[in-house]
């Protein structure tokens, strides 16, 4: 019996390196101590991506783009289709937990420090994929076509129109025109199910060949202590150990995600009217509500200059430092170290309570 | 956590427990298929796509009078599919299915033969709809025509 098996397997092997690939699989391993849990942050971000690709692509075979189609479409799918409301569901629900899981892990890694050499790359590939996931929560926002997303896009599109020179190209490169339209719908699903998911294809392997490259990262105090005493160190083999549990944490979260869609099914709202007025209340997702929250309560003028493009201006570089805070950090003096867990400490108080306000604010 | 069970020490020792372990295999093994059965039955039944809304007992607007001639037809929309109204020479209104029973192309009618024919493959039905030559396996369902006005409605024959 063994015979054609093992021929078989003999035929693959040198044509396929996956002997290189399991040694590299089974080189890793992961450090155990006290801060252990968050080392399962990243791949709970990894598996909400997955879902994501999977149920993006069952609502694909029935949503149609189109300013006279979306709406109905997604509708025929809640209304219709067996079990398309759980699936419209789940994608929904699994795009808010990974935004939210992404967020997470990044602080996480920041105040564990996991970003120092020779991690940098792995640092800015995980702030680029964070920035393609905001590209995928706002893309993916508009193509129900209901009011919600048609005034969260118009917003959110005009934001970066207030760019001096390259601002108006930018607006225009988003709604495909002057206005939102099924120009842009076609446009923002051409982003959504194409261009992102192929530019984040390419950065989750990077960044993860990079982490079974590199292995996960001890924080700076575990590491100095098992310096100190070799006996105290611990680690577990990355496969199969850390991967069962890992895979046992997904489930969990894979049963969570049913019971959540099933439980709190998400709405479908009213269509998009271009010729009626905004509705009340009008925000965009949670995700955004910060700088959305913090754009309406910035003066008008402050000193001179126009208070909204002031504040654009202050996210853009808070984006630059994040993307570039490997580079910021030195180990020697050790002073940087204490301003960026601070400057970390406080954005993320920041963020917090203006969620809270925007979600709160009328 | 993540420290390394050590579970070497009572399995090895004991061969008495292993039909326990196997047992307790079991249970989470069926636990688990059954789980997974759980998540893969909805999307199973996502990809069968939804029939979509039939008109039943409903009359369809096919036609007016005046767009008719004797010795025409004309194709109109029944649900989702196309339908075919005859006049016939004599002046009387038959209505059927225009999909033709044989791969599924529209079929027209011909005024030089007074029949209904398929371009695809060459078939030919009557004026009843029935399969008379050529490759269609089965008649077109013939629907039930009524005149109100200046309108002509088509409805699916009821039965019984």
């Amino acid at each position: 019996m063994a015979g054609p098996v093992a021929s078989v397997r003999e035929w693959f092997d040198e044509r396929f390196p996956l002997h290189d690939l399991k040694a590299l699989a089974q080189k890793k391993k992961v450090p155990v101590h006290r801060y252990s849990y968050w080392y399962f942050l990243g791949g709970m971000t990894l598996f909400l991506f997955g879902v994501q690709v999977l149920t993006g692509a069952l609502l694909l075979l029935y949503y149609r783009p189109g300013a006279d189609e979306a709406f109905e479409s997604v509708q025929f799918i809640m209304t219709q289709v067996q079990f398309g409301w759980l699936i419209r569901s789940v994608h929904s629900w699994s795009a808010n937990l990974l935004v939210f899981m992404a967020f997470a892990h990044l602080f996480s890694v920041l105040f564990l420090r996991s970003y120092r050499k020779p991690r940098e790359l792995t640092w800015v590939s995980g702030i680029l994929l964070l920035f393609l996931m905001l590209g995928f929560g706002f893309s993916g926002y508009l193509l129900p076509w209901n009011t919600l997303s048609y005034f969260a896009t118009k917003v959110g599109t005009e934001i970066p129109a207030q760019i001096p020179i390259i601002g108006r190209p930018v607006l225009l490169f988003l709604r495909g025109g002057e206005d939102i339209t099924g120009s842009t719908l076609t446009r923002l699903y051409g982003f959504h199910i194409a261009i992102l998911p192929a530019l984040a294809t390419v950065l989750i392997g990077v960044h993860l060949a990079l982490i079974q490259w590199f292995g996960m990262s001890v924080p700076p105090g575990v590491e100095a202590k098992w310096q100190a005493i070799p006996e105290d160190k611990k680690e577990i083999r990355f496969f199969p150990n850390f991967v069962l549990r890992e895979l046992m944490a997904w489930y969990v979260a894979l049963g969570l995600l049913g019971a959540l869609a099933a439980l709190f099914p998400w709405n479908l709202g009213v269509k998009a009217d271009p010729f009626a007025s905004a509705p009340a209340g009008i925000k965009p997702e949670w995700y955004f509500l910060f700088m959305f929250q913090t754009l309406k309560l910035i003066p008008a003028k402050i000193l001179g200059m126009d208070g909204e493009m002031l504040g654009i201006l202050a996210f853009g570089v808070v984006g630059a430092v994040a993307l570039l805070l490997p580079f910021l950090d030195r180990e020697k003096p050790f002073k940087t170290r204490r301003w960026i867990t601070g400057l970390a400490c406080v954005f993320l108080g920041y963020m917090a309570v203006m969620t809270v306000d925007g979600w709160v604010a009328k | 956590m993540c420290s390394a069970p050590d579970t070497s020490a009572p399995v090895k020792s004991a061969p008495a427990n292993l039909p326990r372990r196997r047992f307790v295999n079991i249970l989470l093994g069926t636990g688990l298929l059954a789980s997974a059965a759980s998540f893969l039955y909805p999307v199973l039944r996502y990809l069968v796509p939804p029939k979509l809304p039939d008109l039943g007992g409903d009359a369809v607007l096919a036609a007016r009078l005046s767009e008719m001639k004797p010795n025409t037809a004309k194709t109109f929309r029944f649900g989702t599919r196309p339908g075919l109204l005859v006049e016939t020479a004599a002046g009387e209104y038959r209505a059927m299915s225009a999909t033709c029973t044989h791969l599924g192309c529209t079929v027209q009618y011909r005024p030089d033969l007074r029949e209904i024919w398929c371009a695809c493959h060459n078939g030919m039905y009557d004026l009843n709809g029935r399969n008379i030559s050529g490759p269609p396996p089965r008649p077109l369902e013939a629907f039930e025509v009524q005149v109100r006005g200046d309108e002509i409605f088509v409805r699916r024959k009821q039965e019984a």
